[in-house]
């Protein structure tokens, strides 16, 4: 089910110097698995409270498939939304908090009690929870409750499937589990699928394209490559990666920081003053070279397979993260040379400031 | 105060190594009384205790029995002690199931909603407590009253409220409306709209949801909030008072007919009566530690106990 958000306008009584979405439209294709990110306050959750109908835009409109769904009720809908913390209710077995959605239908089009036991313990079986359908949610861990919430939101056949942080609440090792078996799912059932997240690792790992949200407005919306390797906004580069950015300006298509030329060139336009957004990958220690630039080492940590190293450059008053690979030795105290390799520049008025 | 403190840490070491070992573990190492001074504090609290709850509930059932089993069924089965049980009964079966209505649809309103005017309607919902009963009562006498505001209406259609059973009945429903609202806004306040929200989204109406989602998720609330109504409506005096005329036979109440034996000193007989409240006093308490105890962790938070 292709489902549309057009110019969606939220405001919430109690906050109302900013409005939560403004003017916010997004397309998710039918079948596909998008990722919501951004910052917590970017208005994420409220675009999937409003496209499942659990939230009224003040203006806007939300389209399933051809149908303008904007005037229909949540029940209407027929999403499937699995909330933040689980909210199964507690009073109930597993197996009846799933086939929940089949219980409550109008009597003549609820199936037999027999079918929606077949349909609980099915759906039990897809999200590998066979034999636990007498438990409790309370006996659960959290990441068993998870996919007893996912499998209740899958019993009732929804025309889309709607995540709000779904592994929010979940340690890392379980964190990554899930988000493998979530994508498994995903390619089985083929529901048309939006999640929201605030980490970047998530939404570029699981989603087939990311919207990256900011202030209540999309500034992004792309595959993961595009989002990682070709920023739009100053806003999505220093979010995405851990890009720092650095005061600098271009001329005749180059960019210089302070008096020295780097061999990154930009689009951005011919002169001007801007910030170049450098990612620790974007830098690398290396043999003297004309257009190296001279640094000074100020503190190194292990980082897994890596080392990060906080280098301070002539030019920039603060400290830039770089990562080499660690049977690179540096040492804090050291002078190195450093080149860069890559680097996003945006003219400063450029884009939704960061 | 610095200063002190800096005295404290410097002495508290020496006066602890000074110690015996023993005297030390009998002390409470958080409030730090040696055992005597804790001895006496409990010795008053009992004593207090004894004095003014267990003393005074002994006496109820001991004068209810002074002279004799027979005597204190006979004090119950007068036509008039009846009458008066009959009517205390038939009062909290009406005022019991319609304060669970309003309790019910207050707090839903309340907990699950946000609309101008709330925190009124929460002030508005405590001032039962914090009016005294005889003025709850003396509003409906000036409302209802032969007198009153309503009073020739009320006379020209026929309609008795006031010195009459729905007299007696409106006093208890305004004396006693807070109690199962204020446990189920706590309660509901807590549990949030998410539940409700899920079962939404499933396809549940917003009475399927209530049923099924919401009714559960507070039934041992309500239980204890309906506990402490009945208690209450049960046992009501001052409002009930106020409107009921006391017709014996008719507008008594089981309180009511307390005082006026009492009045007539028919000592055995009023504590008779008295005993019957009491019982329902025990049992309403012992039901509340049970629900307390049970399900604790489903009712709301422990510091708003009444």
């Amino acid at each position: 089910m292709h489902v549309r958000a057009v110019d969606i306008v939220k405001t919430f009584t109690a906050s109302s110097s900013r409005p939560a979405l403004d003017g916010v439209s997004l397309d998710v294709k039918s079948g596909e698995l998008m990722g919501l990110l951004g910052p917590s306050g970017s208005g994420k959750t409220t675009l999937l409270r409003i496209i499942a109908g659990l939230d009224i835009p003040d203006s806007g409109s939300i389209f399933f498939g051809g149908e303008d769904a904007s005037q229909k009720s949540v029940q209407e809908r027929r999403v499937g939304f699995v909330f933040q913390n689980y909210a199964l209710f507690k009073h109930l077995t597993i197996a009846d908090n799933i086939a929940f959605g089949l219980e409550v239908r109008s009597r003549e089009l609820r199936p037999p009690k027999a079918e929606i036991r077949r349909r609980a313990l099915e759906l039990l079986d897809l999200v590998q929870l066979t034999g636990l359908e007498k438990r409790r949610p309370a006996q659960l861990s959290g990441g068993q409750r998870q996919r007893v919430a996912l499998a209740r939101a899958l019993a009732v056949e929804p025309r889309v499937l709607l995540l709000d942080e779904p592994f929010g609440a979940l340690d890392a090792k379980v964190r990554r589990d899930l988000r493998g078996w979530l994508r498994e799912i995903h390619q089985r059932t083929g529901h048309t699928t939006t999640f929201v997240t605030h980490d970047q690792d998530e939404a570029l790992e699981l989603s087939d394209r990311v919207a990256v949200l900011n202030g209540g407005r999309i500034e992004q919306v792309g595959t993961p490559d595009e989002i990682y390797d070709q920023p739009a906004t100053p806003f999505v580069n220093g979010f995405i990666g851990e890009a720092t950015p650095i005061e600098a300006h271009i001329e005749a298509g180059y960019v210089y920081i302070g008096a020295h030329q780097l061999r990154i060139e930009s689009k951005a336009g011919t002169s001007g003053k801007g910030r170049l957004f450098v990612r620790p990958q974007d830098i690398v220690i290396g043999d003297s070279q004309p257009d190296s630039l001279q640094a000074q080492i100020v503190a190194v940590r292990r980082n897994g397979a890596t080392r990060r190293a906080e280098i301070e450059i002539p030019a920039h008053a603060g400290r830039v993260e770089i990562e080499t690979h660690s049977s690179v030795s540096v040492r804090a105290g050291d002078s190195v040379p450093i080149q860069f390799v890559r680097g996003t520049f945006f003219l400063d008025g450029e884009g939704a400031p960061a | 105060m610095s200063e002190t403190l800096a005295d404290w840490a410097e002495a508290r070491p020496v006066t602890i190594e000074g110690r015996t070992k023993a005297h030390v573990k009998t002390r409470s190492p958080v409030t730090g009384e040696g055992p005597v001074l804790a001895g006496v504090l409990i010795a008053i609290a009992v004593i207090f205790l004894l004095l003014f709850l267990v003393l005074p509930l002994a006496v109820v059932f001991y004068e209810a029995f002074a002279k004799g089993v027979g005597a204190y069924f006979s004090a119950l089965s007068t036509p008039d002690a009846r009458s008066a049980i009959w009517l205390t009964l038939t009062v909290a079966a009406i005022a019991v199931p319609l304060n669970i209505l309003f309790g019910l649809a207050a707090a839903w309103a309340i907990a699950k909603f946000r609309f101008p005017g709330k925190s009124f309607l929460i002030t508005l919902i405590d001032l039962p407590f914090s009016v005294s009963p005889v003025v709850a009562g003396l509003i409906y006498v000036l409302l209802f009253g032969a007198q009153g505001l309503l009073g020739p209406w009320l006379k020209a259609h026929d309609i008795e409220i006031i010195f009459a059973v729905p007299g007696i009945v409106l006093a208890t429903v305004f004396v006693t409306f807070p109690f199962v609202a204020r446990e189920l806004i706590a309660l509901m306040e807590d549990q949030g709209t998410g539940d409700e929200e899920v079962a939404l989204s499933l396809g549940a109406t917003g009475f399927t949801a209530f049923l099924r989602v919401t009714l559960p998720n507070i039934k041992w609330a309500l239980l204890y909030g309906v506990l402490l109504c009945n208690a209450r409506a049960m046992g009501e005096f001052g409002a009930v008072s106020v409107v009921s005329g006391h017709i014996r036979g008719k507008t008594n109440t089981m309180p009511l007919h307390v005082e006026i034996l009492y009045n007539e000193y028919n000592v055995a007989a009023a504590f008779a009566v008295a005993s019957l409240l009491a019982l329902l006093a025990l049992v309403t308490l012992v039901l509340k530690t049970v629900l307390e105890s049970r399900f604790g962790d489903e009712l709301p938070g422990k510091s708003r106990r009444h």
